[in-house]
């Protein structure tokens, strides 16, 4: 069965054809767009590592079928910098050393950005850690990724605040 | 995963019709689903995917005063749609303390309804499972079944129903609209899950293409906005299944319980609505003997299935805490660590 759709990844259009309908949208990101910063941690909805944002929304990428989101809109961690300037989240785990390993930190970065977007959690560091965890982090750096995550709230208000004005 | 025809229909009889066939099975999110599948559990033929079908994704007040939720409604779009949560915070709790933000956030109503319990047995292919493989045998029986259910199993099954969001359902007298081949029909959610008896395979009211197209809340169940809860014990703090869960919502009136709602998580291979235990409380005065009084109600015919006669008690305890919560009242805002007895505070005795 051979099966075309078409995905905004990134902002660029993308049209795939699938020979197999079983391929997930994670398996479709890492294995024919080569976007590999998008992690396979444990494939089963588990640890967050493939999380991705689709129409704006954080989802488990490992239980999203590729072909049952014909036409969406897909940011992954590779589409969050602009060209050398870190997104905010970005910059925040760092100055906070919210990673060891790194290997779920795509996942986490992905999962804090659509968080913030939500703005569920506000300031409180007990709704930023329960609205982050979908996120498992083996090293366990949680306590600098809920300081990450506190910080670039405030970073991230602050600029849409000057977009705002300057639009 | 074993491979399968793909088909997208535009509209509901088509769905169907496609999805009547043998070895179809329906897909929304997928989040339980493709776990699954991925896991050689489910193993259809073909996948009828319901996500494009045209206007299963509203939340609609009716005129009579009740709310009409559309099948596709996503979990994390329904606990904070400002209105519903104001008029049923127990359900809006009960969503928001299950899973994680991102499968939140896919997960459909209908989806939520229809999840398959979380025995390891069950997920477990090698393992004897008659739910799996009628006749085959239960392993859980005399394996790992502290987890287990302690109302309403038999020897056949003794798995549990894993959803939180069904509990308060099930205790404010929620209705599915189902639409089949030979139209449409409406099933309570309390008679939508089955016990197991000598069938464990057959779990709800469901027969081959039946859609839950919408779930309906009554206008009665806003009556109990004032002093809702859930509250759901859990091995971790967050982002787990529930050990033992409680919906309970009173309706108080100068010092009186005029009426009750109770339901149980966790317990049984349905969501358990505790209809002995609201006979208590009702016309009583909201006290914590009374509410131990209407716990041991609600677990009279409870039993152990295995290791698991802790449950029972547990059961009780989370009865009367979701009753003394809920009696304190509703509180403005879901707090930090929804449905949680615990506090995020060392050493604090936890009253969210």
């Amino acid at each position: 069965m051979n099966l075309s759709i078409g995905l905004t990844v990134n902002g660029v259009r993308r049209d795939v054809e699938l020979e197999d309908p079983r391929v997930t949208l994670l398996d479709l990101l890492r294995e024919r767009l080569h976007l590999t910063g998008t992690k396979k941690g444990c494939d089963r909805g588990q640890c967050g590592a493939c999380t991705v944002l689709v129409d704006g929304r954080r989802i488990n990428s490992c239980l999203a079928l590729a072909v049952s989101h014909d036409g969406a809109d897909i940011l992954t961690i590779e589409g969050v910098a602009r060209g050398d300037q870190l997104h905010p989240v970005q910059a925040a785990f760092i100055a906070h050393d919210g990673l060891q390993c790194g290997f779920c930190t795509p996942g986490q970065i992905m999962s804090a950005i659509g968080l913030i977007r939500e703005g569920q959690a506000g300031d409180d560091p007990e709704r930023v850690r329960e609205g982050m965890s979908g996120n498992l982090c083996r090293c366990g750096a949680y306590s600098g990724i809920t300081e990450a995550v506190l910080d670039a709230q405030v970073i991230v208000s602050l600029v849409e605040a000057d977009q705002r004005r300057t639009a | 995963m074993k491979t399968f025809d793909y088909v997208r229909p535009t509209t509901i009889s088509g769905a169907i019709a496609a999805a009547a066939e043998p070895g179809a099975a329906y897909l929304a999110s997928g989040t339980n689903l493709l776990d699954l599948m991925k896991g050689g559990i489910a193993r259809p033929n073909r996948l009828v995917d319901v996500t494009r079908l045209p206007g299963l994704d509203r939340i609609e007040r009716l005129p009579d005063g009740g709310i009409r939720i559309g099948a596709l409604v996503r979990n994390a779009d329904l606990a904070h749609d400002a209105d519903f949560a104001k008029s049923y915070p127990a359900v809006a709790e009960a969503l928001l303390s299950g899973a994680s933000a991102q499968l939140r956030n896919a997960a459909t109503v209908g989806g939520n309804l229809l999840q398959r319990t979380r025995c390891g047995y069950f997920y477990d292919p090698a393992s004897a499972c008659n739910k799996r493989e009628p006749g085959a045998g239960c392993d859980a029986r005399d394996g790992e079944n502290r987890l287990h259910a302690v109302l309403g199993w038999s020897e056949a099954c003794i798995a549990t129903h894993p959803s939180d969001f069904c509990v308060p359902l099930v205790a404010l007298d929620a209705v599915v609209e189902i639409e089949g081949r030979t139209g449409r029909r409406e099933v309570a959610v309390e008679t939508l899950h089955r016990l197991p008896g000598d069938t464990p395979e057959r779990e709800s009211a469901l027969e081959p293409g039946d859609l839950i197209v919408a779930l309906r809340l009554p206008s009665e169940a806003r009556a109990f906005a004032q002093h809702a809860r859930y509250l759901k014990v859990r091995e971790r703090t967050s982002y787990a299944f529930a050990v033992v869960s409680a919906a309970a919502a009173l309706r108080i009136e100068q010092g009186t319980i005029r009426d009750a709602r109770l339901a149980l998580g966790g317990v049984a291979a349905k969501p358990w609505r505790a209809r002995p235990a609201e006979d208590i409380l009702a016309g009583a005065s909201p006290d914590p003997a009374v509410f131990r009084r209407a716990a041991m109600a609600a677990l009279v015919d409870a039993k152990p299935s295995g290791d698991n006669q802790f449950k029972i008690e547990l059961a009780q305890r989370i009865l009367v805490r979701a009753l003394m919560l809920a009696a304190a009242g509703t509180p403005q805002r879901i707090p930090a660590l929804p449905a949680s007895p615990f506090s995020s505070v060392p050493g604090a005795l936890h009253h969210a």
